[in-house]
């Protein structure tokens, strides 16, 4: 048997690693030569990449941004860059894109979407970035109603009307609640805003309004097109479908059997369904159920569709962050005597969401995506729009520069909500373990 | 059912239970409780009265149903048959006496159950602030008192997964502490610990006994059932076999069951 006894008399100095285990090399050898297969497929893969841009380089280098139609293009191109070469007309972005951004919006009112994109932004930057100051939550809340009027103009008393009905709810609450019926305050509240709001916002909207008028020229819903319709349907979607997503999948572990049945058929039957058809329902439909003679605006329906759909699969995706929390934080909470909503908000649902946070966001890039659909409804969105522009025989036959437009402004979109999930999840990342 | 790490009674702080009184008030009064898991039959016919200023062991075999016991305390499960009185209120489906009970009882749990995404301080300082309807600063100021106590007040700030577990433990039931309980229930509190922390967890429960907080606990640490019990219930197959001062139970246990699991866990 060999020696076991060992003692160590003098420690051995730190030293620098061998040359070639640091730094670039490094990386590359580890990265992209670690093995013949590695080195094959990089290899490979570089050479499809200079393929690729080889080809595509020349196209977007000889682009024309000055000319009238796709015959023009053409023939500047040629003229430039000889018989044969091809090249991209950009031209069609520069003379379109306004109608990209805004559809047929009234060129003279262009100020008021701009106005409110500008406006979203401040609004969405105190609930996206927590470190700012709480009370600008304020602003964030009061600005649906702002966007409402900012587009379609019309009085101010209208979205100011429909906002004093949750003023009413909150009273009837109140009201209840101290002369000791509690437990009905929530659904009588919920009652008298809806009654609020299906009878008496348009008369006293107009009382308000004959005194101070404070309108604004109405726009129809016809005009709306382009990348301000996407983010209206989008923006509302997203906003409402998360609060009514986590309600269902509250409904669904629901233990009242009644909620949680119907939680359950709605989210199985949205989502049994294709969105276009909850379109196609929304357009052609919904008015047969609806009184004769209320016209309900077009693009309200697409976004109450939108929401809806989203919000099945909102449900589903929070009821798995629901099912990964540990049960011991449920009976913790149970246990210091926070009641159900209260623990539900304070503990499950900031730990649900969080876990959930990818996937939401998943949700919510593919609702914004989804917002193309409308274009088979006849709405304008950028989709419906490249159809329109291809009709005009100006510039018939372009597909490339259109497309290629349209998926470069829904890629920033969608990337930049990407990267801000990202930025959640490792803000939020406490439970290191 | 992890391994019990029986601690010698004489490594923990003496205690001079003599000193402890126990009060002739009843605070939770068990009466001819039963309760079933669908068919299953957990607890048969309990009848326990715990008077203020007890400190109750109970112990048993795996799925003895000691832990279903404690936890009917607070209704984190349901009995459904008897009466259980806590406090002098009974716990039947009526949620407001349920969050009543529980907001006086506090409980601590085998893994601890802290919220990951608050701070300890956040954890210690929620209830009070939702329930309690404590101002925030003065919620945040019994907080660390009760980290001071358990000894952690440098911790406050920081999250519960960079704590070991011994402190996590503590934390637990500083957060309990802070809604000024009547009642603790401890659940196998050191069962998920690693042995050298089981001893800092126990002596804080200790410290808790001095000052005659009524406390239940379910553990197999016998040494902490003969340094601060005043009495040891056996608990298996859902009954109560058998209670006694924990001398007379230790050293003269009656029933052949008792005597049995004693050999089991003290005989190694």
């Amino acid at each position: 048997m060999a020696e076991v006894a060992f003692v160590r008399h003098e420690m051995e100095p730190p030293q620098a690693p061998p040359s070639g285990q640091v730094g670039p090399a490094r990386w590359l050898r580890e990265n992209l030569f670690s093995s013949w297969l590695n080195a094959l497929l990089t290899i490979a893969s570089v050479a499809l990449l200079w393929w690729l841009v080889s080809h595509m380089l020349p196209w977007f280098a000889h682009g024309v941004w000055n000319a009238g139609s796709l015959t023009e293009c053409r023939q500047i191109i040629q003229a430039t860059w000889g018989e044969g070469a091809s090249g991209a007309c950009f031209a069609v972005i520069r003379e379109r894109w306004q109608q990209f951004l805004f559809g047929f919006y009234p060129v003279h009112l262009y100020w008021r979407p701009t106005l409110t994109f500008f406006l979203l932004l401040a609004a969405l930057a105190p609930v996206l970035v927590s470190e700012l100051p709480r009370r600008l939550l304020w602003f964030s809340a009061a600005f649906p109603g702002l966007c409402y009027w900012l587009l379609w103009g019309g009085s101010l008393w209208v979205p100011i009307a429909i906002y004093a009905g949750f003023v009413v709810g909150h009273l009837a609450q109140r009201l209840l609640a101290a002369a000791g019926y509690g437990l009905v305050a929530p659904f009588a509240a919920a009652l008298a805003t809806v009654l609020w709001w299906l009878y008496l916002v348009g008369p006293v909207a107009d009382a308000f309004a004959s005194v101070v008028p404070l309108a604004l020229t109405p726009v129809a819903s016809k005009l709306f097109g382009g990348f301000m319709l996407s983010t209206v349907i989008g923006m509302t979607g997203i906003a409402f479908s998360l609060p009514l997503g986590v309600l269902l999948a509250l409904g669904r572990r629901s233990d009242m059997f009644i909620v949680k049945a119907l939680s359950i058929g709605f989210i199985e039957f949205i989502r049994g369904v294709p969105l276009i058809t909850l379109l196609l329902v929304a357009t052609f439909l919904l008015n047969v159920f609806l009184p004769p003679g209320t016209n309900f605006d077009i693009i309200l329906r697409v976004i109450i569709m939108v929401t809806l759909f989203a919000a099945a699969y909102m449900a589903e995706t929070i009821r798995g962050g629901l099912a990964a929390l540990p049960r011991g934080q449920y009976e913790a909470a149970d246990a210091l005597g926070l009641d159900y909503w209260k623990s539900m908000r304070l503990i499950i649902m900031p730990q649900a969401l969080k876990i959930s946070i990818p996937s939401i966001v998943g949700n919510f890039i593919s609702l914004f995506k989804d917002t193309t659909l409308v274009a088979i409804i006849g709405l304008l969105d950028p989709l419906g729009l490249v159809t329109s522009i291809r009709a005009d025989s100006n510039w018939n036959g372009i597909v490339w520069e259109l497309y290629g437009f349209v998926a470069l402004l829904f890629l920033l979109c969608c990337y930049g909500m990407s990267q801000y999930s990202r930025y959640l999840e490792r803000k939020l990342r406490t439970d290191r373990r | 059912m992890a391994e019990p790490h029986p601690v010698d009674a004489s490594e923990l702080e003496p205690v001079d239970t003599s000193r402890l009184k126990v009060s002739d008030e009843p605070a939770i009064q068990i009466i001819g409780m039963s309760k079933w898991y669908g068919q299953f039959h957990v607890l048969r016919d309990i009848n326990l009265t715990v008077y203020k200023g007890e400190r109750i062991v109970v112990c048993g075999p795996s799925g003895s149903g000691k832990s279903t016991l404690i936890r009917c305390i607070n209704r984190l499960e349901e009995h459904q048959k008897g009466q259980i009185i806590v406090d002098g209120v009974e716990l039947t489906s009526d949620l407001k006496n349920i969050d009543k009970v529980r907001s006086e009882v506090g409980m601590v749990f085998q893994h601890f159950n802290l919220f990951p995404h608050l701070t300890i301080l956040e954890n210690c300082t929620l209830a009070p602030i939702w329930v309690r309807k404590t101002p925030k600063r003065e919620a945040e100021e019994i907080a660390m008192h009760f980290l001071t106590k358990v000894k952690i007040p440098e911790q406050a700030h920081k999250y519960p997964g960079q704590l070991s577990g011994g402190q996590q433990q503590r934390v637990a039931i500083a957060r309990s502490l802070c809604m000024r309980p009547k009642i603790m229930l401890f659940d196998e509190p050191t069962s998920a610990l690693d042995p050298e922390m089981i001893k800092e967890v126990l002596d804080t429960m200790i410290e808790l006994a001095a000052e005659g907080m009524t406390m239940i606990c379910v553990t197999h640490e016998m040494g902490f059932a003969q340094a601060v019990a005043n009495r040891v219930i056996f608990m298996d197959q859902g009954q109560i076999v058998e209670q006694n001062e924990p001398k007379e139970f230790f050293n003269n246990p009656k029933s052949e069951r008792t005597k049995l699991f004693l050999s089991q866990i003290l005989g190694h």
